[in-house]
């Protein structure tokens, strides 16, 4: 035991441990009641924006297929797991009981239109099929829009039985942690690698034996059932439903968190869902009154500087050369990696200065033997 | 008399009125290496093409082994036991070199490993991905790539990049390996190298290989038969050496 105690990698389980220990505190403090309700309500909304971003990711940075219609079914999930809850209030109550029923329920139907929008997917590609899901959205939410009164509320929304404020993130953030579960470890498997063979080259993957048709669906179909439980999970956090929230707008919002995640990370999905997250919401808290025009402007410029810090090439080299690791380096004096040894050996003092270099370009010169000799020395 | 592996009848597939192969037949046998020469535009990738499932031939079939695959599907001919390399390298470039070899093992049985055994991390998980590890690093081997295991194929020199596609296409168990122009950008020592290799895949593996390749040493070093095409069409077949050396195929080839 205590042997495959240590073959476990630590770092590849590194994500789960911070947000069960975070979960954790949380819980102890709103057990206290050291948590004010709008913490508590930021808290489920990171969640479920962490929700939709890693299981976007699977869609967007695993599998190479853009998809706009995120937020749809997110949709989807909230109307029938809200209604579902609606209508189990009368005979179960509003326990943890209804609670996982309609959770499954809102995942299922959302993973079934999934289905329905990976269908395309097999035939589509690119453009076309983003075109495709940002109809999808759209479609869905017109169609919640002018439903009856009676059936999904209509144009007023849809209101949805209250939950223990208290446990509710913490259900919110258990999710989390079975999402992530489940699309890590699909994604470090041979499943995973067949995933990602479709995204770096489709006719290869093709030609490799691959089921293409068989990992599109499944893709979509997880993507879809895990923002269908986010959906959910957002009928019970804000107790009413409103078709507008679910606008193509929202799907950008997500796809900017996986993008600015860095695709192909969940890691990186998680931490830009919280950070935006918290940004948006601390925005609309200082910002308000006369100031509340800024709100989006701010936000708008926080996440271009957030871009350019994340890929400018001279930001990277400046992040590089003062990241974590060299300066732990420094302190522990570790042993230098190896990989970095030829430039650090290279002769930089050699590097021709500005007025050599003016001379070189310059039409009357002439090489002679004692400038051309020291390069000749080391390539030898 | 060694059995026959894949046989064609009269195949060949116009576009419009272009007719871009007709009535080639082929017959290679087990462990043999067949070679498929022709100029530019000839038609030897689209033949290729057919054998993998990318174009429906319009007239004939193939069979391998004695089975029908006109007009399979592209991932059923591969299981069926066809694999091929491309022209213009097609790996997965994000991936390391020993990961697009493992994707090639994805459909092997021995390596069989549900989706849900995967998501819960039951030990046929682990046992299935051991095996597999072991098994890429054995096929990593044989063609010379075992030290890069490690590194992103996208930076693999053009020669090792050419040996991973061979690699990959090995890992999915064909009975017949199609390699298009395998010695295309290499120097004569890489050249000399990969014969080499494809000479031990066929021992090792008992492997029966068609390629096509411009490299007329390379093709008369290693292929026991050649077809070779002009326009679509069949100039000469038959052994190596007669076939080359025939009038017509010069003619075609130096024009006159």
């Amino acid at each position: 035991m205590a042997k495959s105690l240590k073959n476990i990698k630590w770092k590849h389980y590194l994500n789960y441990i911070v947000i069960a220990v975070v979960t954790i505190l949380f819980a102890i403090m709103s057990m206290s009641n050291a948590l004010t309700s709008s913490t508590i309500y930021l808290l489920e909304k990171i969640a479920i924006a962490v929700l939709l971003t890693v299981s976007l990711s699977v869609v967007v940075g695993f599998l190479g297929e853009l998809s706009l219609g995120h937020a749809g079914f997110m949709c989807v999930g909230a109307y029938l797991g809200g209604k579902t809850a609606c209508l189990l209030e009368a005979s179960l109550g509003n326990g943890i009981l209804s609670l996982l029923i309609s959770l499954l329920v809102g995942g299922a139907v959302a993973a079934l239109c999934g289905v329905i929008i990976g269908l395309p997917a097999l035939r589509l590609k690119g453009d076309y099929l983003a075109i495709v899901t940002l109809a999808f959205g759209e479609i869905v939410r017109s169609l919640f829009l002018n439903s009856s009164d009676a059936s999904f509320g209509g144009p007023l929304g849809l209101d949805t039985p209250r939950y223990d404020k208290n446990v509710l993130f913490i259900i919110a953030f258990v999710a989390v942690l079975i999402c992530l579960a489940v699309i890590q470890n699909l994604i470090r498997s041979k499943h995973g690698r067949a995933i990602t063979s479709i995204r770096d080259n489709e006719i290869a993957a093709r030609a490799t034996g691959i089921n293409i048709t068989k990992y599109k669906l499944t893709v979509f179909t997880i993507a879809a059932f895990f923002a269908g439980i986010a959906g959910v999970l957002y009928s019970y956090s804000n107790y009413t439903i409103q078709s507008a929230k679910f606008n193509y707008n929202y799907s950008i919002e997500i796809l900017v968190m996986v993008v600015l995640g860095g695709m192909g990370s969940i890691n990186g999905s998680i931490i830009a869902a919280t950070l935006i997250t918290v940004l948006d919401v601390e925005l609309q808290t200082i910002l308000t009154g006369e100031t509340a025009v800024l709100q989006d402007l701010l936000y708008a410029l926080i996440l271009i500087v957030l871009v350019v810090y994340n890929n400018a090439p001279a930001l990277k080299a400046f992040r590089e050369r003062n990241s974590m690791k060299n300066f732990l380096r420094k302190i522990t004096k570790a042993k230098h990696d190896p990989a970095h040894r030829a430039d650090d050996e290279a002769k930089w003092d050699r590097v021709p200065t500005k007025i050599e270099m003016n001379e070189v370009l310059s039409t009357e010169f002439q090489p002679t033997m004692s400038t051309l000799e020291p390069d000749r020395k080391e390539d030898l | 008399m060694s059995e026959v592996i894949l046989k064609t009848e009269n195949l060949g597939i116009s576009f419009g009125g272009l007719k871009a192969a007709q009535d080639v037949n082929i017959e290679i046998k087990k462990k043999q290496l067949y070679g498929l020469v022709g100029p530019n535009g000839a038609g030897k990738t689209t033949i290729f093409n057919m054998l993998t499932g990318v174009y429906r031939p319009t007239t004939g079939h193939f069979y391998l082994q004695g089975e029908d695959l006109t007009g399979k599907g592209q991932e059923e001919i591969n299981h069926k036991g066809i694999a091929r390399t491309f022209q213009n390298i097609r790996l997965f470039n994000n991936m390391t070199v020993i990961r697009n070899v493992l994707v090639g093992l994805h459909n092997q049985p021995e390596f069989k490993c549900s989706m849900v055994e995967s998501m819960f991390r039951l030990p046929r998980h682990f046992q299935c991905e051991k095996a597999m590890r072991e098994r890429a690093k054995e096929i990593l081997r044989v063609v010379g790539l075992e030290e890069e295991r490690n590194f992103l194929s996208c930076n693999l020199p053009y020669g090792k990049q050419r040996k991973l596609e061979i690699a990959r296409a090995l890992a999915t168990n064909p009975k017949l390996l199609l390699l298009d122009e395998p010695a295309a950008g290499m120097n004569p020592q890489e050249t000399a190298d990969l014969m080499d290799i494809i000479i031990r895949i066929r021992d090792e593996f008992d492997m029966t290989i068609l390629l096509i390749e411009h490299d007329m040493k390379f093709v008369s070093g290693l292929c026991d038969e050649v077809t070779v095409l002009n326009f679509g069409t069949v100039l000469a077949q038959g052994d190596t050496k007669t076939a080359l050396n025939d009038p017509e195929v010069i003619k075609a080839y130096i024009g006159g």
